[in-house]
């Protein structure tokens, strides 16, 4: 078998290890919907008739964000933890003594990932629809949302990755995770359309990926005019991977 | 040397400021079992992390199974299994799960994989723990399945980092009866250890460095010449009878025995043969006794008599 194709099946077997994982110890992913879901419902009844009048109003501007909060970022902590905790007892010690990529160990755990965000947001669209949102852009707008959000959840996986390889304290990845969780999630037009924000927070949220993709999201599930959101959201992926994935993978052939 | 064991030469590696490695030098044949012998921080993982292509070297070379580590790490890699300090298999899957996965890695089909955990899991007594989680194993339960892990790919060459540390006696025995397996199979073995008494159990040749120096490698029975042999060991019965079994063993050791303790005589001597001689005279005169042993020195008691040898030789 060639080269790509095998890394990409001893990347599965590894996939399949961490999910089976993930069902003996299904607490980080239970994580992942229900953060998500409480900011969800909180912000709803909290700011629902301030901001937008209505909670049913507000609930079409709130929940795309949410699906991205729960499809990309809350997995964080997983990937970069799972990789530390390898690292750190013998199996990786294994993995990069036996005859496969060294990107494989690696791959496996994003794309365990990958299928925990699909997970989160499959959860999370039946918690919306319960709440009473409606997806205003038909059932292809709405999968290609769920579908960014995952794919951007992927990309920023590899950054979670590379700090997962360098830092060696497990307690610090959880750290750095928590820490850029809040600014990242918050910081975003998730509850409130950047023009409403102070200068120096709508800087930030501007410059700030993950808004694009909310906004993106949101555009595509409520039917409404992206206005390049989506290329944005794209090309931030794209960057993210091209200089994340590259970079793990070297850490991580180094790690010693 | 035999080109499908393996070689290192002159392996120098430095960690920021601290030389870990600083000139070593072993290898071995197909089929043989060097023994790695040496204290903490002597730089034993460090030569098992070069050989396994984990680590590069600073300086020097090393082939294993043919193949240069630093040239052609894919093809050594092919042809090795590394099994740790850290047992490296997965807490949360079951002792199967992790060997099928392995195969799998190695490119077995779903089937093969499957077959060789079987056989592995029986080979190392653990068919009735099979589908149990890893998580409930013991201790020694632990080391045979990470061992059996390392033979999935039938390795050629086999790496084991002190692989009875932490073990009680009973189930280092049964471990040493596996790995001895290893190498009736072909399997050429570095193993370290900081017990004389594993390498002279297991290998064929022993290397023992200290401070990343090679500071003497033999045959395990030349190593004991040098480092003077066994000591005899003897716990009486009756306190009474320490002065007449104090002349028995003074008379074939050739000297007087230390009282180490209560009761306890301690003497060093050449060979077994001295054994079969105090227990046939203390039979003679009705001494009793409650521990009668044959010590190889303790690792202390080798480095003493092994760093002496070398500071004797550099004058």
């Amino acid at each position: 078998m060639t080269g790509p194709l095998r890394t990409v099946r001893h990347a599965l077997v590894l996939a399949r290890r961490s999910l089976a994982k993930t069902g003996r110890n299904p607490g980080p992913v239970v994580n992942g919907v229900v953060s998500p879901a409480l900011f969800l419902v909180l912000f709803l009844y909290l700011f629902g008739r301030p901001v937008a009048g209505s909670t049913g109003d507000y609930l079409q501007y709130l929940f795309p964000g949410i699906l991205v909060m729960g499809a990309a970022l809350s997995g964080l902590v997983s990937t970069g933890t799972n990789i530390n905790l390898d690292l750190k007892n013998g199996v990786t010690d294994r993995f990069r003594s036996m005859p496969i990529s060294r990107l494989a160990p690696l791959l496996g755990s994003v794309l365990a990932d990958f299928a925990r965000y699909a997970f989160a947001v499959a959860a999370l669209f039946v918690l919306g629809v319960a709440l009473g949102f409606r997806t205003g852009g038909g059932i292809a707008a709405a999968l290609g949302a769920a579908g960014l959000a995952v794919l951007f959840g992927f990309c920023v996986s590899w950054v979670a990755v590379l700090f997962g390889v360098l830092v060696r304290d497990a307690g610090a990845v959880l750290a750095f995770s928590f820490i850029t969780f809040l600014p990242l999630q918050l910081g975003t037009s998730l509850a409130a359309p950047t023009g409403t924000q102070p200068g120096w927070l709508r800087a930030w949220a501007e410059v700030n990926p993950v808004t694009h993709v909310m906004d993106a999201c949101r555009a595509l599930l409520n039917g409404t005019p992206a206005d390049g959101t989506v290329t944005t959201t794209l090309l931030w992926c794209a960057a993210l991977f091209v200089v994340f994935c590259p970079l793990a993978v070297r850490a991580y052939g180094r790690a010693e | 040397m035999d080109q499908q064991g393996f070689e290192a030469e002159d392996l120098v590696r430095r960690f920021g400021g601290t030389t870990a490695l600083d000139g070593v030098t072993l290898a071995a044949g197909r089929g043989r079992v060097l023994g790695l012998l040496g204290p903490n921080g002597a730089g034993k993982t460090t030569v098992i992390r070069i050989l396994a292509t984990l680590l590069r070297p600073d300086a020097g070379r090393a082939t294993v199974a043919g193949f240069d580590v630093a040239r052609d790490p894919a093809r050594v890699r092919e042809r090795i299994a590394l099994s740790g300090q850290h047992t490296s298999v997965d807490e949360e899957l079951t002792g199967r799960a992790n060997l099928v996965m392995i195969g799998r890695l190695l490119d077995l089909s779903r089937r093969g994989a499957a077959a060789r955990a079987d056989e592995l899991l029986d080979r190392f007594g653990l068919g009735d723990a099979a589908d149990r989680r890893v998580a409930g194993y013991s201790g020694g339960m632990r080391r045979r399945l990470d061992l059996a892990a390392s033979l999935v790919g039938r390795p050629e060459v086999v790496f084991l980092d002190e692989p009875s540390a932490g073990l009680d006696p009973g189930r280092r025995d049964e471990l040493w009866r596996l790995i001895r397996g290893l190498a009736a199979d072909g399997a050429t073995v570095l193993l370290t250890t900081q017990y004389l008494e594993e390498a002279d159990a297991l290998a064929d040749a022993i290397t023992v460095i200290d401070g990343g120096r090679v500071i003497a490698a033999g045959a395990p029975a030349e190593l004991k010449r040098r480092i003077g042999g066994h000591t005899i060991a003897v716990r009486l019965g009756d306190p009474a009878d320490a002065e007449p079994a104090a002349a028995i063993l003074a008379a074939i050791a050739g000297r007087a025995p230390d009282r180490a303790a209560r009761g306890e005589l301690v003497v060093p001597v050449t060979g077994d043969a001295a054994l079969y001689e105090t227990a046939a005279r203390f039979r003679e005169h009705r001494i009793g006794v409650t521990e009668l042993a044959l010590r190889l020195p303790s690792l202390d008691e080798v480095f003493h008599a092994l760093t002496g040898d070398s500071r004797k030789a550099a004058r």
